[in-house]
């Protein structure tokens, strides 16, 4: 039922732990319903140079989670809140339709840490 | 290979494929039709009728075969009610049935049934006070299943017949987890009526039956000749009545022996994975369970993540949770055990059949100790815990 790209990211995911004084936190999802995603962001001059992520959740939270963050890093804020949860599922060569969620979940994560970027930012200023 | 989900199915022996293969090949002939080769068929199929009869303490013209378990359910269920409807509307079953069960009253609620669903404890059993104060004048049915199929919790059957004899309800009990595992006795336990399946004991798919008591009237479910003396209409699955008839014998054939080391082994499982995996939980009644069951719930981690993740070491097994049930809420059986959400998410079933050997068990230990401590250190919830100083919130 699930695509092996996603098995494979299942297995070995991308960018999986924790950054340390991060400069933005998103967590979505929560624990009843099953999936709870956490993305932590390093930013350098507007460019992601970092991106982590935490997720209780099935195989295929697991596997967009770390889609999502492979296809951030580097991008800038702009290019990386333009992400949609159609492209990680393209990219991961589709998933299940009752799986669709977790993408849509993986897209909320990567806003939310933005988000928090944004508002640390304001904060600091 | 480990295969730990005999509860889900169960491979076919050798003896019950060489037992069935002639009703492929020579005794082919339609038990319906006059000619000997047809008479052949029909006598073994009849001799059939009379050893699954003979390991259930029932009548031969008390069994009928069916295409499956939730067939017989749906059938017991869904006539036994309309049979009755006159005479009252009421149902009463448990929180915990199998879906076949579930479902099944949840249709007749659509036709004007109501419907008490049992709550269960902390351990999966009813209270009997509970199932005889929920009776009333109207109740024409009580479902109650054998044994359950994730927890493996043992329902007190035989009292439970009693009540419903006193009272003249007919009483039906879905036995497709318990027989070929638990000895039963039809007419000492009260039961009118009994679904079982024979790919859960090592006989064929898609084949079943159902026990009704003589003297309780059911109607026909399927339309269409006169199988199954007018009850089940469609052209009997000879070679899947040999193999479910000689399954079911083969199950009986040494079974307190084969049960003590199987309830061995599993009690074993039990002790090690909650004595070397922390945060874990074993769901279900610690000893009135099926001898091969455990239902292990790990906490902060999510069933289906563990199910692949121990597939790539070869080891299947199940879960209830919410991915592996298809729906957004884990298993119906957790949460009526009283698990929060989150906890019933990281369920696992590991059922073992007689083959099962401590090495195997060793082995899927070993991997599954690897395998929570990889997912936790994947996991927000666990984060959030040791970060907590590991205070319990849940």
């Amino acid at each position: 039922m699930y695509s092996d790209k996603v098995m494979e990211h299942f297995n070995s995911p991308r960018n999986m732990g924790e950054i340390e004084n991060p400069d933005g936190v998103g967590t979505v999802g929560n624990a009843k319903c099953g999936d709870i995603m956490r993305m932590y962001l390093e930013v350098k001059d507007d460019i992601i140079i970092d991106v982590k992520f935490k997720t209780f959740g099935c195989g295929a939270a697991v596997a967009t989670s770390s889609m999502a963050t492979e296809l951030i890093k580097g991008k800038t804020i702009n290019e990386a809140l333009e992400l949609t949860n159609k492209a990680v599922v393209e990219a991961l060569d589709g998933l299940p339709p009752a799986k669709i969620h977790c993408s849509v979940l993986a897209e909320e994560a990567i806003k939310a840490a933005i988000e928090d970027y944004k508002n640390k930012r304001k904060d600091a200023e | 290979m480990i295969y730990l989900d005999n509860s889900a199915t169960t491979p076919v022996k050798k003896e019950v494929i060489d037992e069935m293969i002639p009703y492929f090949t020579e005794f082919y002939g339609n038990p319906s039709s006059l000619y000997k080769l047809s008479r052949d068929t029909k006598r073994k199929l009849e001799d059939a009728r009379e050893r699954v009869a003979t390991l259930l303490g029932a009548d031969k013209d008390e069994i009928y075969f069916t295409a499956s378990g939730t067939e017989s359910d749906n059938w017991a269920i869904k006539q036994m009610a309309r049979v009755n409807k006159k005479k009252g509307n009421h149902i009463i079953t448990t929180k915990i049935e199998h879906h076949a069960v579930l479902h099944a009253c949840e249709e007749m609620e659509k036709e004007g049934f109501e419907v008490t669903y049992l709550d269960v404890d902390s351990e999966g059993k009813i209270s009997l006070d509970d199932l005889k104060e929920s009776i009333k004048d109207t109740t024409v049915l009580i479902t109650i299943m054998y044994a359950n199929n994730e927890i493996g919790v043992i329902m007190p059957i035989a009292e439970i017949g009693k009540i419903a004899r006193e009272k003249g309800i007919a009483f039906h009990t879905d036995a497709v987890q318990a027989v070929g595992k638990l000895t039963i006795d039809v007419k000492k336990e009260n039961i009118d009526m009994l679904s079982l399946s024979g790919h859960k004991f090592n006989g064929p798919k898609g084949i079943g039956a159902l026990y009704v008591r003589k003297g309780i009237r059911i109607n026909s479910f399927m339309h269409g000749g006169g199988q199954e003396r007018g009850k089940r209409a469609g052209t009997e699955n000879v070679p899947g009545i040999i193999g479910l008839t000689k399954a079911f014998e083969v199950s009986t054939e040494n079974r307190e022996e084969k049960n003590k080391k199987v309830v061995e082994l599993r009690d074993y499982l039990i002790e090690r994975v909650l004595g070397e995996i922390q945060y874990s939980r074993l769901n279900g009644h610690r000893t009135d369970r099926l001898p091969n069951n455990a239902n292990f719930c790990f906490r902060f981690i999510e069933g289906e993540s563990l199910l692949l993740a121990l597939d790539n070491f070869g080891i299947c097994a199940s879960s209830g949770s919410a991915c592996t049930s298809g729906s957004l809420d884990p298993s119906h059986v957790l949460l009526a055990i009283g698990l929060p959400h989150e906890i019933a998410h990281g369920s696992l079933r590991l059922s073992l059949s007689d083959e099962t050997t401590k090495e195997e068990l060793d082995f899927t230990v070993e991997k599954l100790k690897t395998v929570v401590e990889r997912l936790r250190d994947m996991s927000p919830l666990w984060e959030d815990f040791l970060k907590n100083g590991g205070e319990d919130n849940v």
